[in-house]
């Protein structure tokens, strides 16, 4: 995704891109909207997974791509989403309405604080700060069993009568996860997420330029924290179970990897990481358990032969090398 | 709470932040010359658990097992990360940040998936040598052994890494390749080849701290993952590179986390990632000079 693309330079190019990647879209749309009625149940569900992870992943992307910051516990927001709808339904007696609303809220609001923090630090030092703090947030929930049941989570969440078929649930995540990537396209395409890709680049240049760049990383931060968590609320949806592995620092690990493999400049490359890496999980697994050593083997083949991605590798941008 | 409980609970912080050290030196070693972020240091580590475990095994859980081990795991465990150096490691030197993380994580997968295929998913446990066994009395405190043997461990290992970096030859060339490494190509010192050699001693001293640790514990897999994220924070808290700011830091999260087990067991666990936390928010470029 370059800033140079959408200046008139490069016009007839971006032009062309921009209605390729409508036509895409809408394609692909339309063929999700019918897929329930050509597919098993189980591949439904499987799907569904996958839009909840896409979401998740195109959220990482905006701070770690596109803001350059190499934040290693993503999942934390994602894990807090979850936990509030799932302690907010199981616990209280608060419509879903509600807990639906303060799932990303209170994500985006941990990231607001755990973002304060980092923001101060660059390069590797934020990475561990993200770390140190997410590790904190994740022993926090692993411990307090009171509110979080600990290390068993909370099953069977209980949630609104038009949400328990597999087909709605699928309707649902793909509709909210439609919105959400446009919003985030918007984003980056704005005044702020250029800036945001200016900070990266050069902050020194940007900071003396006037552009307040602690506050744009910060702003970045939180508005992943929040898509995060909305992500975790989908994960809710279509598992209505919560776990402390969804704050793990493994589960974060396996994002990172998502956005990398479709490609850290690209706007859609996470969502392409989600798709290949859910269905390679499911796949995998069907013939050995150690899917593990599998997703290894794979990534230090893209580490070493793909470091731009997979879509980094087709689409060729005039930007700068992106990430970290 | 009285003095010997106090004392006893102390005495095992400082030896498990010895543990803590001999893991992160080597992963601030490796740091600060290779400006690598090496998140298989924790995998090593527990391979060298598993491989003292081996060879224990081999000799019966006897006496000699457990010495022998800790002679042969580490080297094991060196030349592992020498094979890992020059296939591997090498090639992405020049990379960012994010990929060396991703390329150094990637082994943690497969070495993860190795050590289960190879030793099995059981939890193991190794014997204590007979001469460190039991406790011995100071001021009414009672004191275990084995950690007066890790006390003493810890201090001999600082002891040569600094004789090592400050009195050899090869010591001063890896502390210019930390500061300064075209310099170092410049003075035609291949530095590469102290790159290998940074990661080979980095490696050596995980799986030193891997077969430290395995009479006390239940080796299993997971080892990796509690010793590594701990040891990052140790090396960034110390201040990246920086072997003494490592042993200050070790210290602190060794003593502090038994403290937290003794005062708030609840709550225990969070106690390393809030004093890393707390301390990365007031002195964010770490407790002494960063190498870098």
């Amino acid at each position: 995704m370059s800033a140079n693309n959408s200046s008139t330079l490069k016009m007839p190019q971006g032009k062309f891109r921009a209605y390729l990647g409508l036509g895409l879209s809408a394609t692909g749309i339309l063929i999700l909207l019918a897929m329930p009625t050509l597919i098993s149940q189980y591949y439904v569900y499987l799907l569904a997974t996958v839009f909840t992870t896409a979401l998740l992943a195109t959220s990482l992307n905006l701070v770690l791509g596109y803001g350059g910051l190499l934040h290693l516990h993503h999942g934390v927001f994602y894990g807090v989403g979850a936990y509030t709808v799932a302690i907010i339904m199981t616990k209280t007696s608060w419509p879903f309405a509600v807990a639906v609303v303060l799932g990303p809220l209170v994500a985006a609001l941990i990231a607001l604080v755990i973002g304060w923090f980092c923001v101060r630090l660059r390069g590797l030092y934020f990475g561990m700060l993200t770390l140190a703090l997410g590790q904190l947030v994740w022993a926090i929930i692993y411990r307090w069993n009171a509110l979080t049941n600990g290390d068993n989570g909370i099953h069977a969440i209980p949630v609104p009568e038009f949400l328990t078929s597999v087909n709605s649930v699928y309707y649902t995540t793909l509709i909210i996860l439609c919105l959400s990537l446009v919003i985030l396209y918007l984003i980056s395409k704005s005044p702020f997420g250029l800036t945001l890709l200016a900070t990266r680049d050069n902050p020194m240049r940007s900071e003396s330029l006037g552009i307040h760049v602690r506050r744009h990383r910060l702003t970045a931060f939180v508005i992943a924290g929040f898509f995060a968590g909305l992500a975790g609320v989908l994960f809710v949806l279509v598992e209505r179970s919560v776990a402390p592995s969804l704050l793990s620092w493994n589960k974060s690990a396996e994002i990172l990897i998502m956005c990398l493999m479709g490609g850290l400049t690209v706007f859609m490359g996470p969502t392409l990481g989600a798709v290949i890496l859910v269905f390679l999980s499911m796949f995998v697994g069907l013939y050995t358990e150690y899917w593990l050593l599998v997703l290894g083997v794979l990534l230090l083949i893209l580490v070493l032969f793909l470091p731009q991605g997979i879509l980094g590798y087709f689409i060729k941008s005039n930007d700068k090398k992106g990430g970290v | 709470m009285d003095f010997a409980t106090l004392a006893s609970q102390l005495f095992i912080g400082l030896s498990r932040g010895m543990i803590f050290f001999i893991v992160s030196a080597g992963l601030t070693l490796i740091f600060g010359v290779l400006r690598i972020t090496n998140f298989a240091h924790g995998s090593l580590y527990m391979l060298g658990a598993f491989i003292a475990y081996s060879i224990s095994i081999f000799f019966g859980q006897g006496p000699n097992g457990f010495w022998l081990a800790l002679l042969v795991a580490p080297i094991a465990v060196m030349l592992i990360s020498l094979v890992i150096e020059r296939g591997l490691l090498r090639f992405i030197y020049n990379q960012e940040h994010l990929m060396q993380m991703l390329l150094t994580y990637s082994l943690v997968l497969i070495a993860g998936d190795l050590v289960k295929i190879i030793w099995g998913t059981e939890f193991k446990s190794m014997n204590i040598p007979t001469i460190l066994r039991g406790s011995f009395n100071l001021w009414g405190a009672s004191l275990p052994s084995y950690n007066a043997f890790l006390l003493i461990v810890g201090p001999i290992v600082a002891l040569g890494l600094w004789l090592f970096l400050s009195r050899t030859h090869l010591g001063k060339i890896c502390r210019a390749t930390a500061t300064d490494r075209e310099m170092v190509d410049i003075l035609g010192i291949d530095s590469t080849r102290v790159f290998a050699l940074v990661f080979a001693m980095g490696g050596w001293l995980a799986g030193l701290g891997g077969a430290l640790i395995a009479p006390t514990t239940t080796i299993s897999m997971g080892m990796d993952a509690n010793i590594i994220i701990y040891a990052f924070l140790i090396v960034v808290i110390g201040g990246l590179g920086n072997v003494w700011g490592a042993l200050i830091s070790s210290i602190i999260m060794g003593v502090g986390e038994a403290l937290g087990i003794l005062f708030i067991p609840g709550v225990a666990i969070i106690i390393p990632y809030v004093i890393a936390g707390v301390l990365l928010i007031i002195k964010p470029s770490g407790l002494l000079k960063s190498a870098w």
